[in-house]
């Protein structure tokens, strides 16, 4: 069994081509979310968000299991799960960069999970009601899990935003440092727009326009301000181009694999 | 072996995160098939996205089956509709209460924040509780404590 991945990236000319780059963005979104919130696993501010950020890490790894058990039944090179999860390069991985970008304070961790799990909720409500049954099946089972994550970042944003001096400053920081990155999600790849065609992928304008306005309401009850929209041209989810952090994060993650082919326990 | 042997074996099946419940009670058996004289498909459904137990039951259940002589034994996970604590049977209620976890409450609505008061305490049933933590010992929990006997307990969230 090859536990490399030396394939060329996926490209997206043909529409099973399309639907494995889009399951590949699911799963490596659901993947690298979990992987950074593991990080906070007993250095959290408090045990009650240690509890709660390693469930919801646990969360994401399980649905981005349900996602590559999708990808290895439908797409040839991948032999199972676990070289799916860690036997890529950083190029052959589809998330979008705000998954990525490290955990920064607590504030940083909730905005990134604030913006991540709103679009998360309105895409997944989207998929669940797809013409693809197995899409549709994960989607329907980690909607529910995606309803509590995006209530538990939205209450700390409020908590953060509408609490003190410095509290709201850090908050405020912590959103700009991040906001751009939150747009990849909305700026359609090739496979999000074949998977629209396809009838499975939802419109990402309409995605877009639920999102902006929750987020909009939730920074306005938090006294926070808009962040200006500066660059949205990240490249991660169409084309595997990432920031400077994922090399980290990858090498990290895929140390055990990489060291020890083939490792079980 | 007929279909009530087997479903008695798998009610033998507990969940390890809690202990006084079967993987039926729970609602995690879809159904068992017969396919042949000693050929058994188990449809199965978890839970959580990541909860940690479900290899373990699957584990279990075929090498329980196994040990009763079933030769072929095929579990398919089927995630459509997905499970929800709605399917609990009223005994299943009971025995969570037993267990020391609070059952999903009729007024939480799903998805939403556990109630910040009044989850009825599962060991005085005094409804002066207070909510500590919206994610418990596990994702599918929250923690409280009740004002009257003083005791931490799990409330199994709507799911
Ligand atoms: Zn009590």
């Amino acid at each position: 069994m090859s536990r490399t991945f030396d394939t060329s990236s996926p490209t997206t000319t043909s529409t099973d081509e399309a639907k494995i780059h889009y399951l590949f963005q699911l799963a490596d979104n659901a993947l690298i979310m979990g992987q950074r919130l593991c990080e906070w696993t007993g250095v959290a501010p408090e045990l009650e968000i240690d509890l709660a950020l390693c469930n919801i890490a646990l969360d994401h790894l399980g649905q981005a299991n349900a996602w590559y058990e999708y990808l290895v039944e439908i797409y040839p090179q991948a032999t199972d799960v676990d070289q799916l999860a860690f036997c890529r390069d950083e190029h052959q991985y589809y998330n979008i960069t705000l998954v990525e970008l490290p955990n920064g304070d607590f504030a940083q961790t909730i905005a990134k999970m604030a913006l991540f799990s709103i679009f998360n909720y309105y895409l997944h409500d989207a998929l669940r009601q797809c013409s693809d049954a197995r899409i549709a099946a994960i989607a329907a089972r980690s909607y529910k899990e995606i309803q509590y994550h995006r209530r538990y970042a939205s209450n700390w944003l409020l908590r953060l935003g509408d609490g003190t001096d410095i509290s709201h400053e850090r908050m405020q920081k912590a959103l700009d440092i991040v906001w751009d990155h939150a747009f990849e999600a909305f700026t359609p790849s090739p496979a999000d727009h074949i998977m629209h065609q396809q009838g499975i992928a939802p419109d990402l304008e309409q995605i877009k326009a639920l999102w902006e306005d929750e987020v909009h309401q939730l920074l306005h009850k938090a006294t926070l301000s808009i962040p200006d929209t500066g660059f949205t041209g990240y490249r991660a989810k169409s084309d595997g181009v990432h920031t400077e952090h994922m090399g980290y994060l990858l090498a990290e993650m895929q140390y055990m694999q990489r060291r020890y082919p083939n490792l079980q326990w | 072996m007929t279909k009530e042997e087997i479903l008695d074996i798998l009610q033998q099946i507990k969940d390890p995160e809690i202990p006084n419940l079967s993987v039926i009670e729970l609602g995690m058996i879809r159904d068992v098939e017969l396919s042949a004289p000693n050929a058994v498909i188990v449809r199965f459904t978890p839970t959580y996205s990541g909860c940690p137990a479900t290899t373990l039951i699957k584990m279990e259940i075929l090498q329980r089956l196994k040990e009763a002589g079933v030769e072929h034994i095929e579990i398919v996970e089927q995630l459509s509709p997905p499970w929800t604590t709605e399917s609990f049977s009223p005994q299943a209620l009971e025995k969570l209460r037993q267990a020391g976890i609070a059952p999903p409450h009729p007024h939480h609505k799903r998805g939403e924040d556990p109630p910040a008061l009044g989850i009825p305490c599962p060991y005085c049933e005094s409804t002066d509780t207070k909510l500590l933590s919206a994610f418990g010992t596990t994702a599918c929990k929250a923690l409280y404590q009740c004002t009257t006997c003083g005791q931490p307990f799990d409330y199994f969230k709507c799911h």
